[in-house]
């Protein structure tokens, strides 16, 4: 097995990339947009096969013995590299919060909780990334997931009278060519919520439909987020009504117009 | 009308027979909070004209938080202060009683709904009132006083305008600070032709508020008791303190000799001071106003009057017992987690058959009995926005994430559900299983017609496409790019 | 008793360990102008602030108004200002109150960041006077301005306060139907303060 930690100090370091299961199946590209835009910015990133799932969907629906085993699962697979590095806010919501509750005992519990990041945050928190070099050439909104948001707090948002601060905004503005367009709510959520999605279809769908508009009367080309998942939900709508949006998810953009 | 049983009048059974009114509470049984939106989402026009007239009050809140450059520290003042008082709740309660009684007050305990509105009718039957008017009170709602004091015969009035028009269309208010927002104009314009005999087909707010006015004035009159909620109740004064905008508290007090007022257990705050903190955060998390326009502070009865205060426990002393749900005893009934809730703000207050709907009342609803409720924690997409506007810093959305685990190890979410995720984590549990079930899933999706696959993918499907399958996971192409690490 | 006590009892034995009471710190509002917040907060709130050096000025500034120029029922517990028309110590019964047309009061106190005049009850006799006229008028001296409801408390004392008190912030106003703010629902149509000094 490779090793889980840079050696040398001024070594750039290990990077574990965590790939949320539907990623990893349904958006590949995502996965290795992520994985390019870290070796870009200088990072040794391993993939480790073992991983599956964090455990969110179960958790979220209350489901906290089956989510547990997948919870122990992950902290196993990702225990003493320097950092974990997901490209979904959601998930690393999911270890930070609620793993306490769900692998209390766990050895690797602290280690893994405090070293696990979302894609942005890590670049401008970790890495310090102020500026992403590449072009992206059209008028871009910013979907702002609720768990980055708000569990992660990788902005101030919309109701906290705090100091203004958008990590993800703040990369994406960096941009040759970007145009970031503000839709009038620029924090509400998208209406995916995980089983959500399902179980309460009609307020699901409306959620993300009046997203979508919010968007397109501020003129977005491109709808970005740090999740897959809300992204999943809003370009089923968009497809399902034709909308001529495309939806990317925020790696995809920040490595920059494809070649 | 023949008096039925407190258990029937509880229940609804004294209430006139409901009438359907668009975008109204439904008749028949509650179906659910998925079924219940469903129905108010099906007129979008509708739905996006309450979203948008809650929004308005979203952001007007936005605007009087932003002007206090504290906001966040008296969120935490008011969330300790809480939790202070909460912890020493019987203390306070017995200096609040000793206070009050001092001053002239005298204090009735109620354990439940029934103890409450026993007392409250029998301070009425035995001055022989049978006209009262009331304020708001969120607490009366919760109690079924009015049904109760009806088949009784006493007319209970309600003083806010909202309220009454609820009350006229034999509702409840569908928001516990906006009791009408999922009413339109025209159609309070039509209901007060035919109560108040308005002209037809007016709908201008001020000639509709006028003749409320002069309506409710001719009851005010009359009144021979007030009733009024509270806000805060204060320990070390024995003070109760009533917020209103259009003054009908004061109003409904002013004249007649009696004054009853009715409040949980939990509005008690210990001093004074504290409701500097409170009345800075209520308004303007409520309606963005700075404070309310009437703020008043009853002391003891009027000369030759008389005050009563009831106290209701009806489950709060045993939800103080269950941790985390004993911090809903800290809300304040401002409503910004239901003016900031997406999912509230296009179903509707009526889709979540409580007297108290939107996040807090997913909160505290299943406390009340699970199994009418399990439907409520599930209603939310754990967006977290009502614990950001919570001015007592309540953390909504993870309580409903804990009735979740509660509702699914007491048996009482959906089975098929339940089971389709146990499944899945099972899948999950094992790289390989989770490697194979993708490609299948994958190879599924690429292959069958798109047609079929919508249907099969139920909910997700009628209104989404599903995402496009690659040939390819990323595991199987970072093995074949990078092999194994 | 059985029913306090019960309760008491179910309280004591589920109660949480919880925090002290909070020091009520870092929290004060501030500003360069008071009286000018406040007459912008009464403003705000929709009532008219008229800053006058003394009583006179007040009377001569309020009968200068149309509310007072139709008022024919005047209840004034400001000696010198508005010209009672009804001496409200003598009314018996409140409901005598009814059709009012202007009450002026006093105001102990008032608040710079939200408009708020502390109205209480040995000032008047009679709490309806507060709310039950068409028009409503408050006499606060300048000096009695606080910036904001922590100042106020800490002013008020209120445990020594008797029977009633409240701030008044404005006129009555509803926003019930439709969200469309309608000033005058059931007490005053008009709050207009005026500011001595
Ligand atoms: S839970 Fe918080 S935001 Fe919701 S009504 Fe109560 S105090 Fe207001």
């Amino acid at each position: 097995m490779a090793a889980r930690q840079a050696h040398n100090r001024g070594v750039m370091p290990t990077v574990a990339l965590f790939v949320p299961c539907y990623v990893d199946q349904l958006y590949p590209q995502v996965a290795v947009a992520t994985l390019r835009l870290l070796e870009r910015h200088g990072c040794r990133v391993v993939f480790p096969p073992e991983q599956t799932c964090c455990g969110q969907p179960m958790a979220n629906a209350g489901q906290a013995a089956d989510a547990a085993p997948l919870a122990r699962a992950f902290l196993d697979t990702f225990a003493g590299y320097d950092h974990v590095v997901a490209p979904s806010g959601s998930c690393v919501a999911m270890v930070r919060h609620q793993y306490p509750g769900l692998a209390p005992d766990h050895p690797a519990l602290q280690q893994v909780r405090a070293s696990t990041y979302e894609l942005c945050e890590y670049l401008h928190d970790v890495l310090g990334v102020r500026r992403v070099e590449g072009r992206f050439a059209a008028k871009v909104g910013l979907h702002r997931s609720c768990h980055g948001q708000r569990e992660l707090r990788l902005a101030s948002g919309s109701e906290r009278q705090v100091p203004p601060f958008d990590k993800v905004k703040t990369l994406l503005s960096t941009l040759e060519g970007i145009t970031l367009v503000e839709p009038s709510r620029t924090d509400e959520c998208c209406g995916f919520g995980g089983t959500f999605a399902a179980t309460e279809e009609a307020v699901s769908c409306l959620m993300g439909k009046d997203r979508l508009d919010d968007h397109a009367r501020a003129g977005a080309e491109v709808i970005t987020g740090v999740d897959m998942s809300c992204l999943m939900h809003l370009d089923g709508l968009a497809r399902r009504e034709r909308r001529p949006v495309r939806i990317l998810h925020v790696a995809e953009v920040l490595l920059g117009e494809a070649a | 009308m023949s008096a039925p049983s407190d258990a029937a009048v509880a229940a609804g059974a004294g209430a006139p027979p409901p009438v359907h009114h668009p975008g109204g509470r439904q008749a028949g049984p509650y179906p659910g909070h998925p079924a219940a939106a469903a129905r108010f989402t099906a007129d979008v026009a509708r739905a996006h004209w309450h979203d948008e007239s809650l929004w308005f009050v979203r952001v007007k809140r936005d605007r009087a938080a932003a002007q206090l450059p504290a906001w966040e520290r008296l969120r935490e003042l008011a969330e300790q202060i809480k939790a202070h008082a909460l912890a020493n709740l019987a203390g306070y309660l017995e200096e609040f009683e000793r206070n009050a009684t001092a001053r002239g007050a005298t204090v009735h305990w109620a354990r439940d709904a029934a103890d409450h509105n026993r007392i409250v009718h029998e301070l009425l039957s035995a001055r022989g009132v049978t006209r009262v008017v009331k304020s708001k009170s969120m607490l009366t709602e919760e109690c079924g006083l009015n049904p109760y004091l009806e088949a009784r015969g006493v007319e209970v009035v309600d003083t806010d305008l909202g309220e009454r028009i609820v009350q006229f269309r034999g509702e409840p208010p569908s928001h516990i600070v906006l009791p009408a927002i999922h009413i339109k104009k025209e159609e309070i314009g039509a209901l007060f032709h035919e109560k108040l005999g308005t002209a037809a087909g007016a709908s201008d707010p001020k000639y509709l508020t006028e003749a409320a006015r002069g309506h409710l004035r001719e009851k005010f009159l009359a009144a021979q008791a007030g009733i009024t909620g509270v806000n805060f109740a204060v320990a070390d004064t024995g003070a109760v303190v009533v917020c209103t905008n259009e003054g009908n508290a004061d109003m409904g007090t002013a004249l007649p000799p009696l004054h009853i007022a009715c409040m949980g257990l939990e509005k008690l705050v210990p001093r004074a001071e504290d409701l500097g903190v409170f009345l800075r955060l209520l308004a303007r998390s409520a309606t963005g106003q700075p404070v309310t326009t009437y703020s008043t502070h009853f002391l003891g009865p009027k000369p030759g009057g008389e005050l009563h205060l009831v106290l209701v426990d009806n489950g709060r002393s045993a939800l103080l017992a269950r941790d985390p749900f004993r911090r809903a005893l800290s809300c304040i009934r401002c409503g910004a987690c239901m003016n900031t809730c997406p999912v509230f703000r296009r179903s509707g207050g009526y889709s979540y058959g409580t007297t108290v709907p939107g996040p807090i009342g997913s909160v505290l609803g299943p406390a009340q009995g699970p199994g009418a409720h399990a439907t409520l924690p599930f209603a939310s997409t754990l967006c977290g926005s009502c614990a950001d506007v919570c001015p007592v810093r309540i953390d909504l959305h993870h309580q409903l994430l804990a009735w979740r685990r509660e509702l699914v190890a007491g048996g009482h979410a959906p089975a098929g559900k339940t089971l389709a995720l146990r499944v899945t984590a099972w899948i999950f549990a094992s790289p390989w299983r989770f490697a194979a079930a993708g490609r299948l899933a994958r190879a599924a999706l690429r292959l069958l017609p798109r047609g079929l696959v919508a249907r099969l993918s139920g909910a997700w499907g009628r209104q989404r496409e599903l995402p496009a399958p690659p040939a390819e996971s990323f595991r199987d192409l970072y093995r074949r790019t990078h092999g194994r690490p | 008793m059985a029913a306090r006590d019960e309760i008491l009892a179910a309280l004591r034995r589920n109660a949480p360990a919880g925090p002290p009471h909070p020091a009520l710190d870092g929290v004060a509002a501030a500003f360069p102008d008071l009286l000018a917040q406040f007459a912008q907060a009464v403003a705000a709130v929709g009532g008219t602030c008229l800053r006058v050096p003394d009583l006179a000025a007040a009377d001569a500034a309020l009968r200068a108004l149309p509310i007072h120029a139709g008022a024919r029922r005047v209840v004034s517990l400001v000696a010198g200002v508005g010209g009672a028309t009804v001496d409200a110590a003598a009314v018996q019964d409140p409901h005598a109150l009814a059709d009012l047309d202007l009450s002026v009061l006093r105001a102990d106190l008032a608040v710079a960041e939200n408009g708020a005049c502390w109205i209480e009850g040995p000032s008047l006799p009679h709490h309806a006077l507060a709310v039950i006229p068409e028009h409503v008028a408050v006499v606060v001296d300048a000096a009695a301005v606080v910036p904001d409801l922590h100042a106020a408390y800490a002013a008020l004392d209120l445990p020594g306060r008797p029977r009633w008190g409240l701030f008044l912030s404005g006129p009555s106003k509803t926003a019930d139907i439709e969200q469309s703010l309608v000033i005058g629902a059931h007490g005053a149509r008009s709050a207009t303060v005026l500011l001595i000094g």
